[in-house]
């Protein structure tokens, strides 16, 4: 039994030493050069979306918001299509890579928040032009269900289990919202459409954008596109490493109890334990 | 057996359970019907309650089948039940269908019980041109409940949280159900002067959602319970 011990530790060192090398953190070449775009990019929106862009004849400064408001949502579609997307080559992949199963699980948050922003400076603007944060435009509603049902599938990610367990659940249900989703926009919108002819929103298509304007939501568009790739790249590194961290752990722990009922006598069982926790150290 | 077969004998054990425990009769019903009676309580006036009698239905419904899907696979997975049908062989489209069709009569019959109260409590009256149109609906409506209700307690069964859980995931997907189920009966009922041909395309959204989610579920359920 003596003789398991060194080739666990040894082992172990050798698994640490690699994860050392490659986890310091989750940035790479790759994910600096977008990060520096992002910011760049943000720079402009921040410049052209409230110096450059010209007021609103009707909507005056609020007018704004709509560089923040129309680009997030629009990743935020983008995003769950990758999660549908990743669920679904998870799902009917042959090899079951848990790549994509996280790959859709970042995409997810990223979108949920993404939404939520969407839903907070549309409820700010709703405010400014309407009168009201809310109305019941079948939009908006079908934006609010979008949003909670994305919030489910999140909590669905958190309920414990393997990972291929998650991954499984998840994959079914990233895959059901894609189903769910038309049909709550069907059906809101015939709700709307009987009841209510037309509604403020519709007027938004009408207005003539301004050159300057148009060129100012394209920056918005590159800028959040950026920091969606560069959250989503961060978020599945990280994702990653819990992953590892999780089943390392695991590992780890049987490792030392093992390393106890082998060797009880006093002097072994340190030995034994401390290469343990070191790595759980290194990671956090 | 074909899986039909076995979906028949997996909904006729369900509510034999049913049956024999009276959980159903005794809680899940009063359940309902306290529900219709503290609407009363926050809606207060009685042409109010005239009005939106069939969306509470549809509400009382909802929570009650929550309360139901709980119950259905709290049956299944107290003593590994689930696994024992899996070990068998049973394909799991089979206890889908089986488990959708038990909830689907449970909701039903809680559907009837509280359009009753809806007549009773709320002054609602129900006209006969309509009736065609009120089953129908009925039916459509329960089966896509029904379908949404299995697919997701079957998702969460046997982890802690399923009881939170199943709320935040029901009730966004049953959306769908809850308007076009409210539309329709409103249309069958002729509340606020809506007439019957206006429930016809409701009936079609409630099938188109009850056939996706049908057939999504069946598919989808085997992946999901198979730990």
């Amino acid at each position: 039994m003596t003789t398991t011990d060194p080739t666990f530790t040894s082992d172990q060192a050798g698994a640490d030493g690699d994860r050392t090398d490659e986890r310091t953190g989750t940035g790479t070449r790759a994910t600096r050069i977008i990060g520096i775009a992002t910011i760049v990019a943000m720079g402009w929106l921040v410049a052209f979306g409230l110096g450059f862009s010209p007021e609103d004849r009707d909507q005056r400064e609020s007018v704004r918001l709509l560089y923040v408001h129309v680009p997030t949502i629009w990743i935020a579609y983008l995003a769950f299509t990758v999660t549908a997307v990743a669920s679904g080559l998870y799902f009917f992949g042959k090899k079951k890579s848990l790549g994509w199963d996280r790959l859709a699980g970042a995409s997810a948050e990223v979108g949920t928040v993404f939404v939520a922003v969407t839903l907070v400076i549309g409820a700010m603007w709703g405010r400014l032009t309407w009168g009201v944060f809310w109305q019941w435009d079948a939009r908006l509603t079908t934006t609010a269900l979008l949003f909670v049902t994305y919030i489910g599938y999140l909590a669905v990610r958190r309920l414990g289990g393997t990972h291929e367990q998650r991954a499984r659940r998840s994959a079914v249900i990233g895959m059901l919202a894609v189903l769910e989703i038309p049909l709550v926009h069907w059906s809101v919108r015939l709700w709307r459409s009987l009841h209510q002819d037309a509604t403020v929103l519709d007027a938004d298509g009408d207005v003539s954008m301004d050159g300057l304007m148009l060129f100012s939501l394209f920056v918005g568009v590159i800028a959040f596109s950026l920091l969606y790739v560069w959250l989503v790249m961060h978020r599945t590194r990280v994702m990653a490493m819990e992953d590892l961290l999780e089943d390392r752990g695991l590992d780890d722990a049987v490792a030392a109890r093992r390393a106890e009922a082998a060797a009880p006598t006093s002097g072994a069982a340190p030995a034994a334990t401390t290469p343990s926790a070191a790595p759980e150290e290194g990671t956090v | 057996m074909s899986v039909w077969r076995i979906g028949w004998q997996v909904a006729l054990k369900d509510l034999r359970i049913e049956w024999n425990s009276r959980v159903f009769v005794n809680q899940v019903l009063p359940f309902a019907g306290v529900t219709m009676v503290i609407f009363a309580f926050a809606l207060d006036a009685d042409s109010v309650l005239q009005r939106v009698a069939p969306g509470l239905v549809w509400l009382a419904t909802m929570f009650s089948m929550l309360v139901l899907v709980q119950r259905s696979f709290a049956v299944e997975t107290a003593d590994g039940a689930l696994d024992a049908l899996r070990v068998a062989g049973i394909d799991p489209r089979a206890i889908y269908l089986g488990k959708a069709v038990a909830l689907g009569v449970q909701l039903l019959v809680l559907e009837v019980v509280l359009l009753f109260a809806a007549v009773v409590l709320y002054g609602q009256t129900i006209p006969t041109d309509g009736v065609v149109l009120l089953v129908t609906t009925l039916i459509s409506a329960t089966c896509g409940l029904a379908a949404v209700g299995t697919l997701y307690g079957g998702l969460a069964a046997g982890f802690t949280g399923r009881e939170t859980l199943l709320p935040l995931l029901t009730f966004p997907a049953v959306a769908p159900v809850l308007i076009g189920a409210t539309r329709a009966v409103e249309a069958a009922l002729g509340t606020a002067g809506a007439v019957v041909s206006d429930g016809w395309p409701w009936v079609g959204l409630l099938a188109v959602f009850a056939v996706a989610f049908g057939v999504g579920g069946a598919l989808a359920f085997g992946p999901l319970i198979d730990e």
